[in-house]
């Protein structure tokens, strides 16, 4: 490992006028205004779950009321799904590292990076309005003819909040595509390529191609409840399943939005701390961009008791099945990867290898719910509530916490305190775990979601859940805790504290501002690791 | 990357082209063709459009990853409308 | 005629290697964004497509009362400022700045003209109150002849007098979708037109020559693909038998 000083001169001390934070156009210190935005959103998101954890700790509604209870299962889906797992990894992470990966002085577009991080704090504060205002009480899928003729409660100004948020996520998935396809340094051939950088290829399709479909979506339901043009009106002939259709067109592969990036983290950390190649480079990356593709085919999997058709059920049905194939290619993959390596259990591998896990379960559940009988019977029950948790935090945030921990020495130039973070892994992990699990049962038993009361049979395991998420909350407390202390505190980190592979990590910790002094030529495959090399240091 | 300076000439060609489908599917619009207007209709359209983006948006020129993102786009509404046709078609 | 882009140090960004490298990504950025607006204007191109395959007979008797002979001069315009836009750019190619200044000039004029007949005919829908929405009564009695139901909202008091019938709910489904449709259609010509506006501002400066067009192409992008979107929406609005 080479010990390199500390960068008198470094992105982060080049100017220290707040305004060179606003107006910069460093996608370094862009990726540090988004982060320190997602992590707001994250625990304004996590309040509202605090509290209705709270109010399921007995079967009656002692705490809140069904409205109030409404607005809050609302406010943490908006807040959670659209202010921060879209843009969790990708603008920060991704923004942070991706130029870096190709040997690039900054994205394709810096001012347009910059725009993109304005657009999604309007959205975010037009949302966080809404929510003053009252919230919203429809759930996050806002569906109509509920949120365009019955709600009183603030869907326009929360609809439009998206609306204007998703623009961000396109001008991201933009810049994105545009920088790999121009902007890869002498030698960097597509093959050649770290592995999140194809995840986060593929994530920018679904941004590009799918968002606009939720803007124009939101748009009309904006217009029917505001301006009276009826669109999926039932009283005029319209048809509210058509606003499931389009709605879902974007936000199943948005799922995939969430998951995909944080399958480039692991990806990323599973090479780097079992020292050995990914195994089966080729179908890892592949398998990103045929789970973007796929992941467009099977949004009817959310509408089998909607009212449409059977036979586009079953064909939906089937589609679905065929995600799990990319999916496990990778799961395998990574596991193979383990397989004769020298694996060291630093604080991200920790959260790799409970992503591997916990992905899968989540994964499989999903098998589940595409099959149409099992879906009938456990449709908007708390086993659909557990799935997507196991996919969505269990998968990506779990990524997130892995990418922010794997690349703090880079991102601060300081190294975070490991033995917490491996405690917090562990805590995150169980929490996790005790909170969800028991979620899944409670769904398969015939608890409805979205309801502030239920029947006594079902309180042992509320509780048990609503604990979990106790020590879930402490969990995410901890990090947020060292990671700050460790900007002061913590050691000086080398330019390459992991030994890792890949351009970024050639740079010094922190970069200077433009990140290469002269343009880097790559000679080499990804993940080069000697394993005998390595064992000898 | 070149810079192609087309002539004059294709983009009066293409214009007049684009006038004549114009007043071809008005005109086929005054008689009642059955089923077949909306094709018709359908058809036309595309063909102007296919003119203007091959040569006023000069893909026919482009290289063939522009011509992949030109397509990507018309794809993927494709991809919206065949599924959500699955169910509106086969609904009882 | 083709000839490398030349490089101009003024016109390359830090971040790029060369103008070449810049140039690409521009298009390319273009052409994505180009695709996200497929997909938007996607979203209700499907819905019309749901609603004309339920409701064909409410369709054609709403097209029947939109303005054919105003719709295609508005046609005909659009194809005309597409032919001046591409020429605007071709000019910047060549390095004709006059060239530059009038083609683009004429593209606004022709927006512009555009706009005008379509806030006409916007005018002549409120005037007959078929503009979706509370108001939405007219006097036109074969519309009322469409099945569906009764309309949901009262007639607005100040015309109680006048002989008017009630539109079937599914025709005015058809109107809600041509405002709307016709309706972004139009805010992306206004955007168009500012964007010329300005890109005018810079071509009498001479900032455009065959050392740097980026602008110009990337304008006239946009501007074809708003014709495009045109194209689609003239025969499936107006031109229903």
């Amino acid at each position: 490992m080479d010990e390199e000083a500390y960068p008198r001169r470094n992105y982060l001390n080049a100017d220290y006028r707040f305004r060179s934070w606003l107006w910069t156009t460093d996608h370094k210190r862009i990726a540090i205004l988004y982060m320190i935005s997602v992590t707001l959103f994250f625990f304004i998101g996590g309040a509202a779950a605090v509290i209705f954890r709270l109010e399921l700790m007995t079967p009656r509604g002692d705490l809140t009321i069904a409205e109030t209870y409404n607005r809050l299962f609302t406010l943490h889906g908006v807040i959670m799904v659209f202010f921060f797992l879209i843009p969790s990894i990708p603008a920060v992470l991704g923004n942070f590292v991706l130029p870096m990966m190709l040997g690039a002085r900054d994205l394709a577009f810096p001012k347009l990076n910059l725009a993109s991080w304005y657009i999604f704090m309007i959205g975010g504060l037009m949302a966080v309005g809404a929510i003053v205002a009252g919230g919203a009480d429809t759930g996050w899928t806002f569906y109509s003819p509920y949120s365009s003729l019955y709600s009183n409660s603030n869907v326009i100004l929360m609809a439009l909040g998206i609306f204007v948020a998703g623009f961000s996520s396109i001008l991201t998935g933009l810049n994105f595509i545009v920088t790999t396809h121009t902007m890869r340094a002498p030698g960097l051939t597509w093959f050649r390529l770290p592995l999140f950088v194809w995840s986060l290829y593929a994530t920018s399709l679904i941004m590009v191609l799918g968002t606009p479909v939720l803007a124009i979506t939101l748009l009309l339901l904006a217009a029917e409840r505001g301006l009276g043009i009826g669109i999926f009106d039932p009283a005029l002939g319209g048809d509210p399943i058509l606003f499931q259709h389009l709605f879902w067109f974007y936000s199943h592969p948005a799922v995939y939005i969430m998951i995909l990036p944080s399958m480039g983290v692991i990806s990323e950390i599973v090479a780097c701390f079992s020292r050995n190649r990914i195994f089966g480079y080729t179908f890892v990356a592949f398998a990103s961009l045929a789970i973007a593709v796929i992941g467009f085919l099977v949004w009817g999997h959310h509408m089998f008791v909607a009212g449409g058709s059977i036979y586009a059920g079953m064909v939906f049905s089937f589609l679905s099945m065929l995600v799990a194939v990319p999916s496990a290619i990778k799961v395998f993959n990574w596991t193979a990867t383990l397989y004769k390596g020298s694996v060291s259990l630093e604080t991200p591998m920790l959260y790799a290898l409970g992503f591997i896990g916990l992905f899968t379960l989540g994964g499989l559940t999903g098998l589940f719910l595409a099959t149409i009988a099992v879906d009938v019977h456990v449709h908007d029950t708390y086993f659909v509530v557990a799935h997507f948790h196991y996919i969505m935090v269990g998968g990506a945030v779990m990524g997130y916490l892995g990418g922010i921990h794997y690349w703090w020495p880079k991102i601060t130039g300081r190294m975070y305190p490991e033995w917490w973070g491996r405690l917090s892994a562990g805590i995150i992990f169980i929490g996790f775990n005790l909170t969800f699990f028991p979620q899944f049962v409670l769904g398969y038993l015939g608890m409805p979601r979205r309801v502030h009361e239920y029947v006594d049979e079902f309180q042992v395991l509320n509780v048990m859940s609503s604990a979990g998420a106790s020590i879930l909350g402490v969990g995410y407390l901890i990090p947020l805790a060292y990671l700050i202390w460790s900007l002061r505190y913590g050691r000086l980190a080398s330019a390459n504290p992991w030994g890792a592979t890949g351009l970024e990590w050639r740079t010094p910790s922190p970069p200077t501002t433009y990140n290469f002094d002269k343009t880097p030529v790559v000679r080499e495959e990804a993940y080069q690791y000697d394993q005998d090399e390595l064992l000898s240091v | 990357m070149h810079l192609h300076v087309v002539p004059k000439s294709t983009y009066f060609i293409v214009a007049g082209c684009l006038f004549a489908l114009m007043v071809l599917t008005v005109g086929a619009a005054q008689f009642d063709l059955g089923m077949w207007n909306t094709p018709i209709a359908m058809a036309i359209a595309l063909a102007k459009a296919t003119l203007i983006v091959l040569f006023f948006m000069h893909v026919r020129y482009g290289d063939p990853l522009l011509q992949v993102f030109a397509a990507g786009g018309f794809l993927w509404l494709i991809i919206l409308l065949g599924l959500t046709f699955a169910d509106y078609l086969t609904r009882r | 005629m083709s000839a490398p882009v030349a490089a101009s140090a003024g016109h390359v960004a830090h971040h790029f290697d060369d103008a070449e490298q810049q140039y690409a990504s521009a298009e390319l950025g273009m052409w994505l964004f180009l695709a996200t607006e497929v997909l938007f204007f996607g979203g209700v191109f499907c819905a019309y497509a749901v609603y004309r395959y339920w409701y064909p007979e409410a369709f054609a008797e709403g097209s029947h009362h939109l303005d054919l002979p105003l719709g295609t001069v508005n046609t005909a315009i659009l194809l005309l400022s597409s032919l001046t836009m591409a020429l605007a750019v071709r000019a910047a190619q060549t390095s004709e700045q006059r060239a530059i200044v009038r083609n683009l000039g004429f593209t606004v004029l022709l927006g512009l003209g555009f706009l005008g007949i379509k806030s006409y005919e916007y005018y002549h829908k409120f005037e007959e109150r078929l503009v979706p929405g509370p108001n939405f009564v007219t006097r036109h009695p074969e519309l009322a002849q469409q099945p569906g139901g009764e309309s949901r909202y009262p007639p607005p008091a100040e015309v109680k007098e006048e002989p008017r019938y009630k539109l079937s709910s599914t025709a005015e489904l058809f109107f809600s979708l041509y405002f709307v449709m016709t309706g972004l259609h139009a805010l992306h010509m206004v955007i168009g037109i500012g964007i010329l506006g300005v890109l005018i501002v810079a071509a009498v400066r001479g900032a455009f020559s065959a050392a740097y067009f980026t602008p110009v192409e990337m304008t006239g992008l946009y501007w074809h693909f708003v014709d495009i979107v045109w194209v689609f929406l003239f025969p499936l609005l107006y031109l229903i038998h």
